[in-house]
């Protein structure tokens, strides 16, 4: 027999680079999902907004399907569910397709209520003085409306960079998938979460911080 | 009765307050005026220690305001503050916005607390309002609800901060009249105001604040027909 | 699979009872933190705002996986229930505590001012007049962190916890049919969302009559 290899090493300098590079496919996979969800999610939010049959009957449960089961559930039911519909989709592909879905629910909620914080007496002063329906949306409601709803938003899109950890439940190796496998092979739990935690953190704590400061400015 | 010795009262470097010496007997109405900023409305917030004073004294029917042993929550009770924006608390009914106080301050029994608050209540006029909230009052409603709060721990003094500076003016009417009845009943007051009208009927003197230093003081009809000071002229120039 | 059903139910409120529990505590501990963060200074004030702080820019599974791995790297092992209670309070405390600073920040201090001129105490202002405006401002938000709650402790399923997802884990891993067991459990899942949110609803109007 052979000699049993040495299954546990030690923590090394390229482990790190290794956890360095799952932290950029978080952040890609986390961009990518929050780019163009949030952009459907305005999209969604303005039907919401405008129509109060058509999109609050049909629209608003669909959209609340998505806010109201876990996302790995999400995230298994459309991976295994793919296969049937004849999509053959890897990890990356399904989980940011759930992921973009999750996110345009949620950006869709948020983005009502900020066309709804805009308010009556405002827009109608801007019909008065001429403008057209998409005018008043473009130079109104858009910069008004994003000032009310801009920390709402960021904490969506902060959610969802956070939850892409769960996308490593397929298989896809991001920030904690790598921070596991590390794990099994180095048993420096302790150190490689810490390590896991502080990247999340980096990405996370800061635009928060900016965030607020940029609300504080608004407000003044 | 309420003395003031020597009051001086800072905001960090901003001097606010720099000496008041004042008497206010008992059963006396005191109506303070003065420009904005002359530190009226901070005089009174020092009286009842919601501010602290840097120098001087403030005694209460004989009890030291600031000083070290004193229970401020004990002296407060007698003495009543009605705000500017009436502060009303909105999560509890008229009723229980009144009887708040004298149940758990003074401890009174919950029968007794509701019952001094209902008269209380119809004192002021708001017999018909008990289980509303305060979000369907009006205005001068909300306010004359803010009087019958602080009547309700029976106060020796009563203290208005511009008690109808933040109401429309047709409520203002029916908040005056309720600080008038009050008068007539024989409460000491002091009334922070810009209702000159008040200041003249009402009050037994009037004191003219300016730059934090009381100006004049004097009974109403010799202070507004022959004003001494010439800050005073001015202002009351302004004010016709 | 309609036999796994009774079984899959009592694994729903075990994740009820988890998400219940964790919202309990959180709500404590994330009162505690808020106040510290508010009145104090120095080292407890930074204790308190480093939870704070953690939780809300970590990962969820992150969280739970340093009470499950993190800690039994040092030999502590506790059961897969108390690893999911103590990660879902941990986070629950952290993002509470930041809605009840915002909350008591929104009660203005004129309601303290006239409550403290009728003579009341600190404590008698605070429990009386702050805390119950406060409530109301942080009702919404509280509701939402108890479905957050019930949502997350799916993640319990990762760390061997037997609630609904883990339990529907096991049943689909022996019979293979993946998709349709997580598809009646996403169902279970609405349904208890829509549930909260409907109690949710019911308490407010009367608790909050004006």
């Amino acid at each position: 027999m052979q000699p049993t290899e040495t299954f546990f090493s030690g923590f090394a300098p390229h482990d790190l680079w290794f956890l360095g590079e799952a932290a950029l496919r978080t952040l890609w996979l986390s961009l990518l999902a929050i780019s163009i969800g949030s952009m459907i999610g305005v999209v969604f939010g303005w039907l919401l907004s405008v129509s109060r049959i058509g999109g609050g009957f049909v629209l608003s449960p669909l959209l609340d399907i998505f806010r109201s089961v876990p996302l790995i559930i999400q995230l298994v039911l459309f991976y295994n569910f793919a296969p049937i519909i004849g999509l053959r989709l890897d990890a990356f592909d399904a989980g940011l397709i759930v992921l973009i879905v999750y996110t345009s629910a949620n950006v869709a909620y948020v983005a009502r209520g900020g066309i709804e914080a805009v308010s009556q007496p405002m827009r109608r002063a801007a019909r008065s003085l001429g403008m057209t329906y998409w005018q008043d949306m473009r130079y109104v409601v858009w910069p008004i409306g994003l000032r009310a709803v801009f920390p709402a938003w960021v904490g969506v899109a902060l959610g969802v960079m956070k939850d892409s950890a769960l996308v490593s439940v397929l298989g896809y190796v991001e920030l904690l998938k790598a921070s596991q496998i590390l794990i099994t092979r180095t048993q420096e739990t302790i150190l490689i979460l810490a390590i896991a935690g502080a990247f999340y953190f980096a990405l996370s704590y800061p635009i928060s911080l900016y965030a607020a400061h940029l609300e504080d400015r608004w407000n003044q | 009765m309420i003395e003031i010795r020597d009051l001086h009262k800072s905001f960090g470097d901003l001097l606010v307050l720099k000496g008041i010496d004042l008497d206010v007997e008992n059963g006396e109405v005191l109506s303070v005026i003065g420009a904005s900023g002359s530190g009226k409305s901070t005089l009174l917030y020092c009286i009842n220690g919601l501010e602290k004073i840097q120098q001087g004294k403030i005694l209460v029917d004989g009890i030291d305001v600031h000083g070290k042993d004193t229970n401020l929550n004990e002296v407060r009770q007698n003495l009543g503050m009605v705000f500017q924006q009436w502060n009303s608390f909105p999560h509890l009914t008229v009723l229980e916005n009144v009887a708040l106080s004298p149940r758990i301050v003074r401890k009174f029994s919950r029968e007794q607390a509701l019952e001094i608050a209902e008269k209380q209540l119809r004192h002021v006029g708001l017999g018909d309002k008990l289980s509303n909230y305060p979000s369907a009052l009006s205005g001068g409603q909300q306010q004359r609800l803010a009087i019958a709060r602080a009547l309700a721990m029976e106060p020796n003094y009563m203290l208005f901060d511009e008690a109808t500076s933040a109401l429309d003016p047709e409520l203002v009417g029916e908040v005056l009249d309720t600080m008038q009845l009050l008068a007539e009943e024989g409460m000491t007051m002091i009334c922070v105001t810009h209702e000159m009208s008040f200041a003249r009927g009402v009050s037994d003197r009037v004191a003219f604040f300016h730059q934090g230093v009381i100006d004049e003081i004097r009974p109403p009809e010799e202070l507004f027909e022959s004003p001494e000071s010439v800050h005073l002229q001015k202002f009351l120039s302004k004010v016709k | 699979m309609f036999k796994a059903l009774p079984d899959l139910l009592q694994a729903a409120l075990l994740t009820l009872e988890v998400a219940a529990i964790s919202m309990i505590l959180g709500v404590l501990i994330g009162l505690g933190l808020s106040l510290i963060r508010i009145h104090m200074k120095g080292p407890v004030m930074w204790l308190a705002s480093i939870w704070v702080e953690l939780a809300r820019n970590t990962p969820a599974l992150l969280q739970l996986f340093f009470f499950g791995f993190g800690l039994g790297a040092f030999g502590i092992h506790f059961s897969p229930y108390l690893i999911v209670l103590m990660g879902l309070t941990f986070n629950n405390a952290g993002y509470l505590a930041e809605n009840f600073r915002g909350g008591f920040g929104a009660v203005p201090d004129t309601q303290i001012r006239a409550a403290r001129s009728l003579g009341m105490t600190a404590f008698q202002t605070y429990t009386r007049i702050v805390i119950p405006q406060v409530l109301r401002i942080v009702y919404y938000p509280m509701t939402n962190q108890m479905v957050w709650a019930v949502l997350m402790s799916s993640l319990g399923m990762l760390v061997g916890f037997r609630e609904l997802s883990g339990e529907t884990q096991f049943f689909a891993s022996r019979t293979f049919r993946i998709f349709e067991y997580f598809a009646v459990t996403a169902v279970i899942y609405y349904i208890i969302v829509k549930i909260i949110l409907g109690a949710s609803r019911l308490l407010a109007m009367r608790l909050f009559r004006y």
